[in-house]
């Protein structure tokens, strides 16, 4: 025990010695989840988007008036022929175009029915298909109280409730993501070099004669990392209830816990890394490299899982993100408890473990 | 130049002499290139839906048929408890609740109205909103078609209708792998060149091989093009790798033409090797390289306009997208590939890459020293 504590006490100065490294370890989540909480959203605002409007009358004003007051669109400009659409899309001044027929109002006012043409720049097919359905949507709405203004009978009403989130703010489907990258990027990296660093320095030769067991050597390696983490995830839960202005609607002590095991979960996975990896070189390119695209497009809080190809969707289990990224949703805002969490829980758990044994495995003890 | 060219073959060789970082280089991007990609579509669709139906008429059961049919809904749970239906949402087996309460029926015949009620997990926002009016939309048209049962057919349709068609241009399949496959191959692209430029110069430091070369006469700018070249190379080679994926796994065939996207690559590498080497030269260990130099690529590459639209971030963050040349080229190579732009629609993007390359180039020289 005392061999370990002092193994530990090594480790701990060797990060507390070099304050730089130190400070872009503390730092980095700092500024991440404040630029990410803040930037990434799916939401499609402020929208540019031409009319071409010859009828120009009571009808098409009024509902240009409707779609200019959401919050999805801003009217750039009107144009008068067709082919301007083109050039516009091409120099990227609008997203969408709206096209009125030449005799809109008249059309309503005499047979009750009228037509509008949307047309979207597809080059972003996720930016447009959300445009084309809010502004069929801000249609549909004007097109309804026309006809409720008339009181006809059999009508069905539908009332709609927006649960844990009546604001409809992007940042609660986001913050909880970017919470699970920033945790799993840092945390795992902090670990994935530390084996492969006295590799490379040739200080591994020191620790393997001396007689501490291989296991203990790899565990004290980790211990000071997690209380790095600890102070992460204190500072990454202030700034998303203080800054980005989450709720915590479920148990605190649960969120930190399950913080905590998620952490365990990265540090594993780094030292696994670390003791497989040959440089340092390697180790980062493996924690950094091959753990972002996949955490930030397989977790799901990027693209939807359910979407994904089955073959993806499969592969998604593995990613942890997606777990840890799952309990924060239920635990911070639909504020469930562990009842809910636990298939998660256990899953996290039992990767921590397979890390573990795996890094411990895969340390060798004797010099290449 | 003589000189030069001894550096590059030292380069060459200390790179293809360690095989795992040859095989990282390569191999990393084609698998992620070919299997993320799919991943990539958040189109809504698939809404689970859970119906409490409480009538269990006539009409609410053909209601339930219509929305199942629409092809946006699953309906993963009918049962006549609301209670089991939260509860549904909240373990995510369900995302919208519809409830059809009882006398649904009988309401509409006899009181002219009845009202539906729907709650659905806004968690995220978007696909709340957008299934609430897929929903709204399929009452409506049951609503007509309940209407068309009642009463005699006038000549017009009682109702007011606007027709929407919609079409879209550019990409009219919709095809996501079109608009992710490049930009996903710039942000590979991106990460390769930059993590290996900023490891790089700081590994002869750490290892201390670089006393060696700053004993010798070599001039800063060239020991700075001879780091820089072979990863330009390389980025070069990865490129062509990504772009022959894009045509032979996506059957991605850019509408413009591939001159402009090498000539907008070569410069983009340019800056992006520039920037590598520059945190290269201010940092003291590998750890605090790759740590900076990630720093970066997670800000350039998440406010880079491929997941999430500029348009849509604060104004803060668009302030930093115009900082970031990773946007540049993520925009120029969907403009190439989908729009089918040429050197004259890009002349101010490739304005802006060649002052950040010479710029990033330039410090990075001058910040490299040769005393310890």
């Amino acid at each position: 025990m005392k061999q370990f504590l002092s193994f530990v006490k090594k480790e701990f100065f060797h990060i507390w010695r070099d304050k730089r490294t130190m400070f872009i370890l503390l730092g980095m989540p700092v500024v991440q989840i404040v630029i990410f909480g803040f930037a990434l959203t799916n939401e499609v605002k402020n929208a540019k988007i031409a009319v071409l409007d010859p009828s120009k009358d009571v009808a098409t004003q009024s509902l240009l008036a409707q779609l200019d007051a959401s919050r999805y669109f801003d009217i750039e400009k009107n144009i008068v022929s067709y082919k301007e659409i083109e050039s516009a899309f091409r120099a990227g001044e609008i997203k969408l175009a709206i096209v009125f027929p030449a005799k809109f109002n008249e059309e309503l006012q005499h047979f009750n029915k009228s037509s509008v043409q949307l047309i979207a720049d597809a080059s972003d097919p996720n930016v447009a298909s959300t445009l084309t359905n809010y502004a069929s949507a801000i249609i549909m709405d004007y097109q309804q109280r026309i006809t409720d203004d008339r009181k006809l009978p059999y009508t069905i009403k539908a009332e709609t409730r927006m649960l844990y989130n009546p604001q409809l703010k992007g940042a609660f489907n986001f913050v909880p993501g970017v919470m699970a990258m920033v945790l799993l990027l840092v945390c795992t990296m902090m670990t994935a070099i530390t084996i492969v660093k006295e590799k490379e320095m040739g200080t591994m030769e020191i620790m393997l004669v001396s007689p501490i067991k291989p296991i203990l050597i790899v565990i004290a390696k980790a211990v000071p990392y997690l209380v790095l983490s600890i102070v992460n995830i204190a500072s990454i839960l202030l700034l998303s209830v203080f800054v980005l202005e989450m709720p915590i609607n479920g148990s605190l002590l649960l969120l930190v816990s399950e913080s905590i095991l998620f952490t365990l979960v990265s540090l594993s996975l780094g030292l696994l890394i670390s003791s497989g990896a040959g440089s340092q070189q390697t180790a980062m390119f493996i924690s950094l490299v091959a753990l972002f695209l996949p955490t930030v497009m397989l977790s799901g809080f990027m693209f939807p899982v359910e979407n994904m190809p089955l073959p993806l969707r499969i592969i998604s289990n593995v990613v942890p993100a997606k777990w840890y990224y799952g309990i924060v949703k239920s635990v911070m805002i639909k504020g469930l408890g562990i009842g809910a969490v636990w298939k998660e829980t256990l899953i996290l758990f039992g990767m921590m473990s397979f890390f573990l044994v795996l890094a411990i495995k895969k340390f060798k003890i004797r010099l290449a | 130049m003589r000189t030069l060219k001894f550096l590059l073959q030292k380069e060459f060789r200390q790179i293809f002499r360690d095989p795992s970082i040859i095989r990282i280089i390569f191999i990393m991007p084609v698998i992620q290139l070919l299997v993320l990609p799919w991943a990539a579509d958040y189109e809504i669709k698939n809404i689970k839906l859970a119906v409490v139906d409480q009538d269990r008429s006539e009409y609410s059961r053909q209601l339930t048929n219509k929305i199942t049919s629409s092809g946006y809904f699953q309906l993963t749970n009918y049962s006549g408890s609301y209670s089991e239906s939260l509860a549904q949402v909240e373990q995510d087996q369900a995302d919208l609740v519809l409830q059809i309460p009882s006398a649904f029926e009988k309401d509409l015949v006899k009181q002219d109205e009845a009202t539906l009620f729907m709650a659905i997990n806004a968690i995220n926002g978007v696909k709340a909103n957008l299934g609430g009016a897929y929903l709204r939309q399929i009452v409506q048209d049951y609503n007509k078609q309940v209407r068309m049962e009642w009463m005699q057919l006038p000549r017009f349709s009682p109702e007011t209708t606007i027709e929407v068609s919609s079409s879209n241009w550019f990409n009219p399949l919709m095809n996501y792998k079109y608009f992710m496959v490049p930009g996903i191959l710039v942000v590979l692209l991106t990460m390769v060149g930059a993590n290996l430029a900023a490891i790089n110069i700081v590994k002869e430091k750490e290892i201390g091989t670089i006393e060696q070369i700053n004993v010798t006469p070599i001039k800063k700018h060239i020991f700075i093009l001879g780091k820089l070249i072979p990863f330009w190379l390389i980025g070069l080679i990865v490129l062509s790798l990504g772009l022959l994926i894009a045509r032979l796994a996506y059957g991605i065939i850019p509408a413009g033409n591939f001159g402009t996207i090498y000539v907008f690559a070569a410069l983009f590498l340019l800056a992006v090797l520039g920037l590598g080497l520059l945190v290269s030269t201010y940092a003291a260990t590998q750890q605090q390289a790759m740590l900076i130099s990630f720093f970066l690529m997670m800000i350039f590459i998440l406010l880079g306009g491929l997941y999430t639209s500029i348009d849509s971030m604060p104004e803060w963050a668009r302030w930093i997208t115009r900082f970031n040349p990773v946007s540049y080229f993520i925009e120029v190579m969907r403009m190439v590939v989908l729009k089918g732009s040429g050197l004259a629609d890009i002349k101010h993007h490739i304005l802006i890459m060649a002052a950040f390359a010479v710029g990033l180039n330039g410090w990075a020289v001058l910040s490299y020293k040769k005393r310890a």
